[in-house]
């Protein structure tokens, strides 16, 4: 009644009054629009942005003479990207790493993943969350030179293999040509233990999380058709928790193709994709190279997410 | 076109699964079947004997131990003590894929990463049945539970009642001799329901294999079983066919669980049926009478104050108030006196039940 009576005697305020209440919500784009511009703002120009940036100055060229940037488009950059054999070894040499560090995470964090996601529960469940998360808490350059001093000749391991009687295992693991080296800290072997150690985390959590989200009653349902525990993670688990080992390889793939500080601290003496970004935007100056360079993790990672879908990686998406 | 499908089968199946020739043998028996979860006995000893063909439902409301029973049939639990025999050899030994039963899921369960046809065939596979026949077979059986034509589409582009379909095709396809179906038909709607209650039903006799159906819609249960189980606080309170569950209720709680009771004890019992122990009317063998209209010898008449009436269409449920016990009385259509009234209500002697008070739990 109340409603009634304010309507006919003050029409206006009574328009007033639902423009204000029910204008955004009879608009829900116009309040969409709203809430989403500011994170859309920052998304697209700060990450995209820069990335296009970087796209674009890969086409830029450094004049020798002068040491200045030729803001003009030119695919000479690229040239001298491709026309050199050593970069083909030094992409070759960082792929390779990035996959056996991929596939090492992969073997490893499965089963973990697979223990947390059907079997751990209450405070074991917490306990493994605080294990994988808690050593992402700690500085990463810390972690790199703790490795170096257990990897060293004289190092934690070499020590702890002596007390153990296998002090012949290293040497033995050493003498591998291609991955072996001198020292654990300067073979191949060393820089995969770390880079293993480091993204192992990262690889853990997006299984665990796909895990979580298939229901038991389809590993029971396996099961009850007659397929044996093998059968059944063949499949049903596997190809169901392959999304999440895709989105944590793309972690451990990228973060290795990128990184320049563990191939610095711990490895063999060759250059990788990282290192020579590093490289050429400082000591040499040349950013149009430099940028050419990291175009090249960006290809590798758009041709892996290409194969791995057309391998139905996302199908149970 | 199912049907004759199903029809060339059925010898096969049969042959296949044959035992000990006409003799009626027990397909599923529990010996004393207990298992618990922490402090809940879900099952409580538990003597069950399930024959072969036949449809049998385990009816109870949640937490009564019916769903954990199929989960010990199927393998997914492990009893605590107490076994289980399957077709009388010893089954609660066996991990699930070595036992000789198959079930419908509540959630259906259906792979999500595959089409229909390789969900149904998916028994098949993992016995190593080369791909093109086992998608034929797989086809056939999609015939049978009526969706031919579905086998290349994906789990998500299907309809609850179409997945329930799938479900019961892909358990279907190792030609089991025993189905365990839990809540099957729970998520889908009344009439697909109600439909699926009959398809089900002439599923099971055409297979000639045994059902056992987990359930909490007496409905349901009554409707499609040959015999019912009455599951609560993980027992047994009665074991009987739906004729037997309803018109002769073992116990209160069965009386009260299965269609809709008026249960009298103690001095309401005595002062409006004239028996000193707890007893059962339906409502539906209540009849409202004229006042001064003679009744058949032995009736029972009261009479009581109507204090609700509720329209159902087919029929109608009253409140009557006698004494200060209020009971419900089901007449047909619309046909009683206004609200308020004093009503005159009789019911013939067979319509009350006794119960046995001493197993009663509410």
């Amino acid at each position: 009644m109340a409603e009634i009576a304010l309507t006919s005697n003050w029409p206006l305020l009574s328009r007033m009054r639902s423009a204000a209440g029910t204008g955004i919500v009879r608009r829900p784009l116009l309040a969409t629009g709203l809430l989403l511009a500011p994170p859309l703002a920052w998304f697209f120009i700060v990450y995209l942005g820069s990335l296009v940036a970087l796209l674009a100055q890969s086409f830029f060229t450094l004049d020798e003479l002068s040491g200045q940037i030729v803001r003009e488009f030119s695919l000479d950059t690229f040239r001298t990207l491709l026309g050199a054999a050593s970069n083909y070894d030094i992409v070759l040499r960082t792929v390779a790493m990035a996959a056996s560090v991929t596939l090492a995470c992969a073997v490893i964090a499965f089963p973990v993943a697979l223990f947390m996601a059907r079997h751990a529960a209450g405070h074991v469940k917490a306990l493994f969350y605080l294990g994988v998360m808690l050593p992402m808490w700690a500085s990463y350059l810390v972690k790199v030179y703790a490795w170096r001093q257990i990897l060293a000749k004289e190092g934690v391991l070499t020590w702890l293999l002596d007390g153990i009687g296998l002090s012949s295992l290293i040497d033995t693991v050493l003498t591998v040509p291609v991955v072996g080296g001198p020292s654990l800290t300067s073979s191949y072997i060393g820089m995969f233990l770390v880079f293993t150690y480091l993204w192992l985390p990262f690889m853990i959590l997006p299984i665990q999380a796909a895990l979580e989200r298939v229901p038991t009653s389809l590993d029971q349902a396996s099961a009850d058709l007659g397929a044996t525990p093998w059968q059944t993670f063949r499949h049903v688990t596997l190809p169901l928790a392959l999304p999440g080992v895709v989105a944590g390889s793309i972690f451990t793939f990228s973060l290795t193709l990128g990184d320049y500080i563990v191939p610095g601290v711990i490895g063999a003496p060759g250059y990788f994709l990282g290192m020579m970004v590093y490289q050429l935007q400082g000591t040499a100056g040349n950013i149009p190279l430099a940028a050419a360079f990291s175009t090249v993790p960006v290809l590798i990672m758009a041709i892996y997410l290409s194969l791995a879908k057309r391998m139905g990686a996302f199908d149970a998406l | 076109m199912p049907t004759s499908s199903m029809a060339r089968k059925k010898p096969e199946w049969r042959n296949s699964n044959s035992v000990q020739g006409n003799t009626v043998s027990n397909a599923i028996e529990f010996q004393g079947l207990c298992r618990s979860f922490g402090a809940t006995r879900a099952v409580d000893n538990v003597d069950l004997a399930i024959r072969e063909g036949e449809f049998f439902s385990m009816l109870g409301p949640s937490g009564s131990g019916k769903t954990t029973c199929l989960r010990l049939v199927a393998g997914f639990e492990y009893p605590d003590a107490g076994q289980i025999l399957i077709h009388g050899k010893r089954g609660d030994l066996l991990p699930p894929y070595r036992r000789d039963v198959n079930t419908v899921f509540q959630d259906y369960a259906l792979f999500p990463h595959m089409n229909v046809r390789e969900n149904v065939a998916y028994g098949l596979m993992v016995k190593g049945v080369e791909k093109g026949k086992r998608h034929r077979e797989a086809d056939t059986m999609l015939e049978l539970v009526k969706l031919a034509g579905y086998g290349d589409r994906k789990p998500a582009q299907l309809s609850g009642g179409q997945r329930q379909r799938v479900a019961l095709g892909r358990a279907l396809i190792n030609k089991p001799r025993i189905l365990l179906l839990d809540e099957p038909l729970g998520a889908l709607d009344q009439k697909l329901r109600e439909q699926m209650q009959v398809e089900l039903r002439a599923l099971q006799k055409q297979l000639g294999i045994t059902f056992v159906f987990v359930t909490h819609d007496q409905a349901e249960a009554m409707s499609m079983s040959d015999r019912v189980a009455v599951f609560n606080q993980g027992r047994i309170e009665q074991l009987a066919t739906p004729h037997e569950i309803y018109y002769s209720p073992k116990t209160s709680f069965v009386a009260g669980f299965v269609g809709a009771a008026n249960i009298l004890a103690g001095d309401a019992a005595l002062a409006i049926t004239g028996q000193g122990v707890q007893c059962l009317i339906r409502p539906e063998m209540i009849k409202v009478v004229p006042s001064g209209v003679g009744l058949p010898v032995g009736w029972r008449k009261v009479s009581g104050v109507l204090v609700d009436s509720r329209f159902h269409g087919a029929s109608s449920q009253l409140s009557v108030l006698v004494g200060d016990v209020s009971l419900t009385v089901e007449v047909a259509g619309y046909d009683f006196p206004t609200r308020g009234a004093q009503v005159n209500i009789a019911w013939a002697p067979n319509a009350l039940v006794l119960l046995d008070g001493s197993a009663s739990h509410g």
